[in-house]
């Protein structure tokens, strides 16, 4: 089975304030290393996924620079591989993005050259290690027209989240959009697995009459004239571009061993960029406790509850509490940070103390304060 | 067409590391938190801009040539040059294992040739050191050198164990004397060479003509050249360590987690690559004490670590104490476990409450040569089991299962083979 991967990761993530005023969200870093399009990617490369399109749009640059040729995914390949597709001029339009499904018709090009039989779509913005090779069976095994990735809203605000509802047979009878009154019993985790002719059907019929979002105007329409089924995912899942909190709070779960395990089982891998930067390293005067630690790292001062991705130097005497602090930051002597959010090589001066309260106090790149 | 061509002699077993290279050969022996010893060489070439590097393997080849692999990781994967692995090979009259280190390049002349090169730089897999070729080079384009030697200067009492020049005052070499009993220089070669490669091109035929000779760079081919040829010697002046027994390879580990060490792995101009697994961040647990320590991707720390070197993907349990040693990558470490001067090799499993270096420091009964600092050495793949007790000096081989064996306690002194305790 040939399956043809499909990243949306066009967003900017309004929600995120000024962390995406210069990268798309699938461009965050998270967990100390990875940026969140590599779950997603790394997802479909394990399921045997040989192309991957990237559907950018919002300042792709960070975006592209992390992909680069997709050697990291081993998707530096002669045949397939990954596919940037970004928005452009031609002769007859040019046009950006107007939604999910017009992107994806955009790039038909793409769906209609390939051998592939299948299309699997997915999003840059989710944090989960998933095996999508049980929901290909089903989706086989149920002659499904779609299949659709759900799981239990418990814990999930269905104001945020397309929630569904399904029938005895988990075909899906009921779907809303971020609907607070009426919402269904479980969340719509954005993946959704077709049969490409379907797709391309689909996609001919709908965007061409000024219908320009998968969700609104392809899936919902369709639910009774499709067979339309959900797949239930009952590992950890998180989208990354809800909100500020939920994005301080994805990193924070690195903090559970659980978590941690889940997301990077051995057997499982997630792949990212590396850079081959040295071991950590721990001083005489530093102190780690409840904490992640990525490579590069120099650590004088004391840290505790925080996620410290690559190349961060605390130095003696710094105190960093509860906090997520991206590449190449500088905590200075001194410096206390309380419920932050730094983001790429940012420099806390000597003996400046930043408490964030309700929301994280978030320091944007190159900031020196 | 090259300008220079790098050889990196990558056979040698390096007998005094013990367990260490019994299995492995000496350049692919892990280093550093992540490295293996032969990354510091690759990336000095990459670091220099050589990227055309045969690398001569013969002992063991099996993990060396899986890291290397086509080069892609040190930025080597190239369409003009490259790295190259040349192991020995059989021909049509005659195959042979390389004799030498001068045999081993004579053996890959053709290998050379197809580069044209100006210059060749011999170089060796065994060496942990940060150094520019290109300044060496410069020099010796700059005396118009027929071959130059890479020396560092070294007490007069360490010698006798190297390679030492004696020089005149344009640092032309007069004098080449391989391990001499009563050194008369403090110029060590560090065992790199730059020839100009018609000249080395004659002599190597030339050399493994002559039966007599053992075709070794060091013993026969400088002490032979420096009375017929102008060979200078360039000496460098930074981090360079050949860590070629126990307590060399241990020190050199615990250097790395004292504050400012002279080998600087941070760099950020002048970087190590290597090939690494994909592993999440280093975790460190609630009642985890760290100090002076490197702890890699993939380590759970939950108990204290202290002046030690912890690689990728180590656990450390809750109440154990880890004191100046090195472990390697993927050593499980269970609860309260007492570890110090111990080096650990990779996929090491310690159960709960076992006690590593501990007792009177005596030397080792049958390799006093090799176990004699009292650092304590496991091989790789051991299942050490609960409640067992090692010895200084001590050495279990690769791959026991002690807890099939059930031995409890290795004494001082003592090593664990797989016909049991000596």
């Amino acid at each position: 089975m040939k399956v043809l991967g499909l990243i949306l990761a066009g967003q900017k993530g309004e929600n995120l304030g000024k962390l995406t005023n210069r990268r798309a969200s699938a461009a965050m870093p998270v967990a100390g290393k990875y940026r969140a399009i590599d779950f997603t990617l790394s997802n479909m490369v394990r399921a045997g996924i040989r192309k991957v399109g990237v559907l950018t749009q919002y300042n792709p640059r960070s975006l592209m620079d992390h992909l680069g040729s997709g050697r990291e995914w081993d998707l530096d390949r002669k045949n397939g591989g990954l596919y940037i597709l970004q928005p452009y001029v031609s002769e007859t339009s040019q046009l950006w993005y107007r939604g999910t499904a017009d992107a994806i018709h955009q790039n038909i090009t793409v769906l209609r050259r390939g051998e592939e039989d299948y299309v699997l779509i997915g999003s840059g913005d989710h944090i989960y290690n998933i095996d999508f090779t049980p929901l290909f069976k089903y989706h086989l095994a149920t002659a499904a027209d779609i299949t659709i990735l759900t799981k239990s809203s418990a814990g999930y605000d269905p104001a945020m989240y397309g929630t569904v509802k399904v029938n005895e047979n988990n075909r899906i009878t009921y779907f809303v959009e971020k609907d607070k009154e009426n919402p269904g019993d479980m969340i719509n985790l954005g993946v959704y697995f077709m049969n490409k002719k379907l797709m391309m059907d689909i996609l001919y019929s709908t965007v061409p009459n000024g219908k320009y979002d998968l969700v609104r105007d392809i899936i919902i329409p369709n639910i009774n004239s499709l067979n339309i089924m959900s797949y239930e995912f009952s590992g950890y899942w998180r989208n990354i571009k809800k909100s500020l909190i939920e994005y301080k709070k994805v990193n924070m779960d690195m903090l559970n061993p659980d978590i941690l395990n889940e997301l990077f089982p051995p057997q499982r891998k997630i792949y990212t960029k590396l850079k081959d930067l040295a071991p950590p390293k721990i001083t005489s005067t530093g102190s780690v406790t409840s904490s992640i630690i990525a490579d590069g790292c120099i650590i004088s001062g004391r840290v505790t509850n925080s996620v410290l991705f690559r190349n961060v130097n605390v130095k003696a005497g710094a105190y960093v509490e509860d906090s997520v602090i991206m590449e190449g930051s500088v905590i200075e002597e001194g410096a206390k940070l309380v419920n932050c959010i730094l983001d790429k090589n940012v420099t806390i001066r000597s003996e400046k103390s930043y408490i964030g309260y309700e929301e994280p106090l978030v320091f944007e790149k190159w900031q020196v304060v | 067409m090259n300008e220079i061509v790098a050889m990196i002699l990558a056979g040698g077993q390096g007998t005094r590391l013990g367990v260490l290279t019994e299995n492995v050969v000496k350049p692919a022996v892990p280093f550093g938190g992540k490295y293996r010893i032969i990354d510091f060489t690759l990336s000095n070439c990459v670091n220099s801009s050589i990227y055309t590097v045969g690398v001569l393997t013969q002992y063991r080849p099996r993990v060396l040539s899986t890291h290397l692999g086509v080069g892609r990781d040190w930025d080597m994967d190239r369409k003009n040059g490259g790295l190259f692995i040349l192991s020995p090979y059989a021909a049509s009259t005659e195959g042979e294992w390389y004799k030498g280190t001068a045999h081993a390049v004579a053996q890959n002349i053709d290998f050379i040739d197809q580069f044209s090169p100006k210059y060749v730089l011999i170089l060796s897999g065994d060496h942990v050191y940060s150094m520019d070729y290109n300044e060496m080079l410069d020099f010796h384009i700059s005396k118009n050198a027929d071959a130059t030697i890479s020396c560092i200067r070294v007490p007069l009492s360490e010698a006798h164990r190297f390679g030492t020049v004696i020089t005149d005052n344009i640092s032309k070499v007069k004098e080449f004397e391989e391990k001499p009993k009563n050194p008369r220089s403090q110029l060590a070669s560090m065992g790199i060479y730059i020839f100009n490669w018609p000249l080395l091109r004659e002599i190597l035929i030339k050399d493994s003509k002559d039966e007599s000779s053992s075709h070794d760079f060091g013993k026969d081919i400088m002490p032979n050249l420096v009375s017929q040829r102008a060979i200078y010697a360039y000496e460098f002046e930074g981090y360079w360590r050949d860590v070629g027994t126990i307590d060399a390879f241990w020190e050199a580990n615990i250097d790395l987690t004292r504050s400012m060490p002279a080998l600087n792995l941070y760099d950020p101009n002048w970087r190590f690559y290597t090939h690494s697994a994909e592993m999440p961040p280093a975790f460190f647990g609630l009642n985890a004490k760290i100090l002076n320590s490197l702890t890699s991707e993939g380590c759970i720390v939950n108990g204290t670590a202290e002046s030690s070197v912890l690689f990728q993907g180590v656990t450390l349990g809750r109440g154990s104490y880890v004191k100046n040693s090195v472990i390697m990558t993927n050593v499980k470490i269970g609860e309260n476990c007492f570890i110090e001067n111990a080096i650990i090799s990779e996929n090491v499993v310690i159960g709960n409450d076992c006690q590593i270096g501990i007792g009177e420091n005596v030397p080792n009964e049958r390799y006093p040569n090799i176990y004699n600092s009292g650092i304590s050495v496991i091989g790789e793949c051991v299942i050490v089991g609960d409640n067992v007790k090692i010895g200084k000096n001590a050495s279990i081989g690769n791959f026991l299962n002690m807890v099939e064996m059930n031995v409890k306690e290795v004494p001082g002194g003592k090593n664990l083979r797989v016909d049991g305790l000596a």
